[in-house]
């Protein structure tokens, strides 16, 4: 029998019901993995020793209360916080535990986990890999089974891509979905919280936990994701998938696009009807993102003086001092007009390039497919000193945060890897949805995860670690 | 040559509402232990997020309306950003290009006693900064004030004397006491003036390529010494053929001139953005309806005075006076009132009320009446004079001051008389009997 930290949200949490093993036994499992496996990876930055509740492991980003809350930058090395994210207190209230804070990169800034000031995530498939970014280490701690689910946030895809590098299902909701109150922010307008799980069941039940109205967050709507898992059927039915040629032409790996197209002709198994759509503003989508988000951190990161918390500038990373430095340009008196209000524009056209190509009376598709990144996992160190190259490989996820449409990501199969002596490394599905229909795209992520369990296979270090496990204790591990 | 000067006015005003305009904190901060009306949003701290105060933006509306503004449909905030100890986020979330109220008038009178129209640009809505104390090299910062709401109005450069600036800020000080919508104490800092001034030659039609700036002036007199002195200032620099360029100001009280504060190359660029944290502001949205806030408005100051004129028949100089506050106001409207049951006339009434000075914090608006009607019938109604009176009555009649001691109160009558006697029949006996009656107990 498996490791009980293999098992699923769900599954633990009906295991615990019927009494198979304690929450005490769950927790002890978890810490015990974490204190073999995280100096491997270097997925935490602070582990919480609880005994009590259901593990969930959050991105250093996300305030909590009294544990030290960094959002991988120095300048944080010294701030509790003396208050809780609302997702936070909403976990709570279903009896969740933080079992530890997840590495990221510094302020969210960055796509490979690179970026966080402390120590780079390492990939669990492949240890000279990045696992992606900015929430690495909540994408790497489940693709590890260091915790039942985690939290990250998704600015331009740092929920979907470090999950798709990782191999593990990542959701960003719908803008306004979940309230961002205890969010350390990076982009305001685009910033959304999300699950990071072990398959798509359990990211529509943490969604159904986080969302929901917050007085304390102008921007979060009354609009609470019911998990009704049992209105998902295996077969999708004629459900409209939309897959845009933009996605699909220069720079994505072909390795990645055969395994892409391959999961394409599952869903048409799955009864799906397939139409080749057209996101006609996508190319400029990235020129946009990097003027807005840029624009929103030169703003955001005014508050991080010294003064009242924290240390000095000078402990800032380079990536953070550079989009202050853009940013602070584009919003300057007589460049406005040319950069942010222009980018403004232009992301208005981006969704209603989602708003036709999901527009019912147009015939409009009910979900669009596509990568999640145009790359599998990339070595350590590989794009570190060429931002241009770091900020493409967001290509294919920022175009949802513009739109303010949700998003999944989960895996769907393998390519080789490229350096030697490693088999493979896990290749993303994101699925895009309407705003505020993460039920569509939850359904369809189900009906494909059932059809294909690509989500049940494991990383070698980690099995490696849960034999040798289950060898000692004479195979009386588990339940 | 001659010159004219060209003024616009900015004022900022604290409303007084309980929270403060972007968390639930006390907005109340003043005299209160520093840092103690504070929570994660107004302090700045990491993930924190700003709330709307929807009393603040009816208060906006209100002042807004009372200046005949426009109130915009849709509105957005902004960030202002800038770096100062006191400014907790790093920018003070504002509004710029979209602003609540657009495009008023308010008239004032000028130094000539002519009327003036000046165009209002905008009342808007934004939040306050905490409060630095210096002192022996330390710099102490209170964020009790951090996010209490302001609103900002401001003029189109319409003011063209002193006289029309101290008008028109006495009017809005007048304004937003009639409104409630704070105590508009100038000492305080519930209510602070700028002023833009420059100056250009008699005729010119386009405004003049630069403006100074008048910061930090913390009363009417202080400001209109100081425009005064910049007028002054400008026009000898430019007979002296200087270039003038935008700056802003101080005022020195001690050597009663302006000062350079900051150049045109210091100016801040703001960076201003629409506030990403803030969804827009739809007044439809708003739990009252504009039209409702309108109907909930108290008659305003001017049109008191005016209708005091008109149908009171009351001198300008009387109507402006008994309108210079809404307690003074309803006490003059009560007393007139109370006055038409006993055939007592407006003017009258008024006349009395500034003549005699009535505290209207102890008198009621029907003894006014009654005092008119006392004297009108040739009665001693001087409550210091009915007061000696009773008081020599009972020094000269020991024996019934002892009776009436003993029980027998009906001796009263014969005190009441006897100071009936020696003032002719000229007092109230109700009065005397009351002010006896008192003395005696």
């Amino acid at each position: 029998m498996n490791d009980i930290t293999t098992l699923t949200l769900t599954e633990t949490i009906e295991a615990i019901k019927q009494k198979k093993f304690s929450e005490e036994e769950l927790n002890k499992a978890y810490l015990k993995k974490i204190a073999i496996i995280n100096p491997k990876i270097n997925s935490f930055l602070k582990i919480q020793k609880n005994s009590r509740g259901i593990p969930a492991a959050i991105k250093d980003a996300i305030l909590t209360k009294g544990i030290k809350t960094t959002a991988g930058s120095k300048i944080l090395s010294n701030f509790v916080p003396p208050y809780n994210a609302t997702v936070i207190d909403k976990l709570l209230e279903q009896n969740i535990s933080v079992i530890g804070k997840t590495n990221c990169d510094e302020f969210a800034m960055g796509g490979s986990g690179e970026n966080s000031a402390f120590r780079p995530t390492k990939n669990p498939w492949d240890l000279n890999k990045v696992t992606g970014g900015s929430s690495s280490g909540s994408a790497a701690a489940i693709a590890a089974d260091l915790s039942v689910f985690s939290l990250g946030s998704d600015t331009g895809g740092s929920i979907r891509q470090p999950a798709s590098l990782c191999g593990v299902v990542g959701l960003k909701p719908t803008y306004g979905r979940v309230s961002r109150y205890g969010l350390i922010p990076m982009a305001s307008s685009l910033d959304q919280i999300g699950p990071i799980t072990k398959s798509v069941e359990d990211a529509a039940l943490v969604l159904d936990w986080i969302s929901g109205a917050d007085s304390l967050d102008a921007n979060c709507k009354d609009a609470k994701f019911s998990f009704t898992p049992s209105r998902w059927e295996p077969k999708l039915n004629g459900l409209k998938v939309g897959i845009p040629k933009e996605y699909f032409g220069e720079g994505l790996d072909p390795k990645v696009k055969a395994v892409i197209e391959e999961a394409i002709k599952k869903l048409e198994e799955l009864e799906a009807e397939i139409v080749e759509i057209s996101l006609p503003h996508s190319q400029y989508a990235l020129a946009a993102y990097y003027i807005i988000v840029p624009s929103e951190v030169s703003s955001n990161m005014g508050r991080f003086d010294g003064i009242r918390f924290g240390l000095g500038r000078e402990n800032l990373g380079q990536e953070v001092k550079r989009r202050i430095m853009l940013g602070t340009f584009a919003l300057s008196s007589g460049y406005y007009d040319d950069y942010y209000a222009k980018a403004a524009k232009v992301r208005t056209l981006v969704k209603q390039d989602f708003e036709k190509a999901f527009d019912p009376l147009a015939g409009g598709v009910d979900v669009i497919v596509g990568p999640v990144s145009p790359t599998t996992a990339w070595n350590l160190g590989e794009k570190i000193d060429d931002p241009l190259k770091m900020y493409l490989s967001d290509i294919y996820t920022i175009s949802a945060n513009l739109a303010g449409i949700p998003g999944i990501s989960l895996p769907c199969g393998f390519s080789p890897s490229t350096s030697s002596g490693q088999a493979r490394l896990p290749v993303g599905l994101q699925i895009l949805g309407k705003q505020w229909d993460e039920e569509t795209i939850l359904r369809v992520g189900f009906a494909y995860e059932q059809a294909t369990k690509w989500h049940l296979q494991e990383p070698e270090l980690v099995s490696r670690v849960e034999s040798q496990e289950s060898r000692q204790k004479g195979n009386k591990t588990g339940f | 040559m001659n010159y004219e000067p060209v003024i616009g006015l900015e004022v900022h005003v604290e409303l007084n509402t309980k929270s403060k305009m972007f968390c639930r904190c006390s907005a109340d901060y003043f005299g209160k232990e520093p840092n103690t009306h504070t929570c994660p949003v107004c302090l700045g701290l990491p993930g924190a997020l700003p709330y709307i105060n929807k009393a603040a933006i009816e208060d906006c509306i209100k002042i807004g309306l009372a200046l005949n503004c426009t109130v915009s449909e849709r509105s957005s905030f902004e960030r202002k950003n800038y770096f100062y100890p006191d400014l907790p986020k790093g920018y003070q979330i504002s509004q710029y290009r979209w602003p609540l109220c657009v495009g008023g008038r308010l008239q004032v009178t000028g130094d000539r006693g002519q009327d003036v129209t000046i165009r209002i640009n905008r009342a808007h809505q934004e939040e306050d900064t905490g409060k630095l104390t210096h002192s022996e090299g330390v710099t102490l910062i209170d964020f009790n004030r951090s996010g209490v709401p302001l609103v900002e109005i401001v003029t189109e450069p319409d003011f063209t004397d002193t006289a029309q600036v101290r008008d028109y800020a006495k009017k809005l000080q007048q304004l937003f006491r009639y409104l409630g919508v704070s105590n508009a104490d100038m000492e305080r800092g519930d209510m602070r003036l700028e002023a833009n001034v420059s100056v250009r030659p008699v005729g010119q039609k386009e405004l003049p390529n630069y403006r100074v700036e008048l910061k930090n002036i913390n009363s009417f007199r202080f400001m209109v010494a100081a425009i005064e002195h910049e007028i002054k200032r400008q026009i000898a620099a430019l007979e002296k053929g200087e270039k003038l360029s935008q700056e802003t100001r101080g005022w020195n009280e001690d050597k009663k001139s302006t000062f350079l504060q900051r150049s045109k190359e210091e100016a801040h660029d703001y960076r201003y953005f629409p506030e990403p944290d803030l969804p827009e502001l739809k007044v439809d949205r708003l739990q009252v309806t504009v039209d409702s806030i309108k109907k909930s408005m108290p008659e305003l100051p001017w049109d008191k005075s005016k209708r005091f004129v008109e149908e009171l028949k009351l001198t300008e100089a009387q109507a402006k006076m008994l309108s210079e506050t809404k307690e003074l106001a309803n006490f003059f409207e009560e007393a007139v009132k109370a006055g038409n049951q006993q055939e007592v006339n407006a003017i009258t009434v008024a006349n009395y009320i500034i003549n005699q000075k009535v505290d209207i914090k102890t008198v009621k608006p029907s003894e006014v009446i009654e005092k008119i009607k006392s004297k009108s019938a040739g009665l001693i109604s001087d409550a210091r004079e009915l007061e000696k009176l009773a008081q020599e009555a009972i020094e000269e009649n020991p024996q019934m001051v002892e009776a009436y001691k003993k029980g027998k109160v009906t001796v009263i009558q014969a005190m009441i008389g006897s100071v009936m006697k020696k003032t002719g029949g000229k007092v109230n006996p109700n009065k005397i009997r009351e002010i006896l009656e008192e003395k005696l107990r």
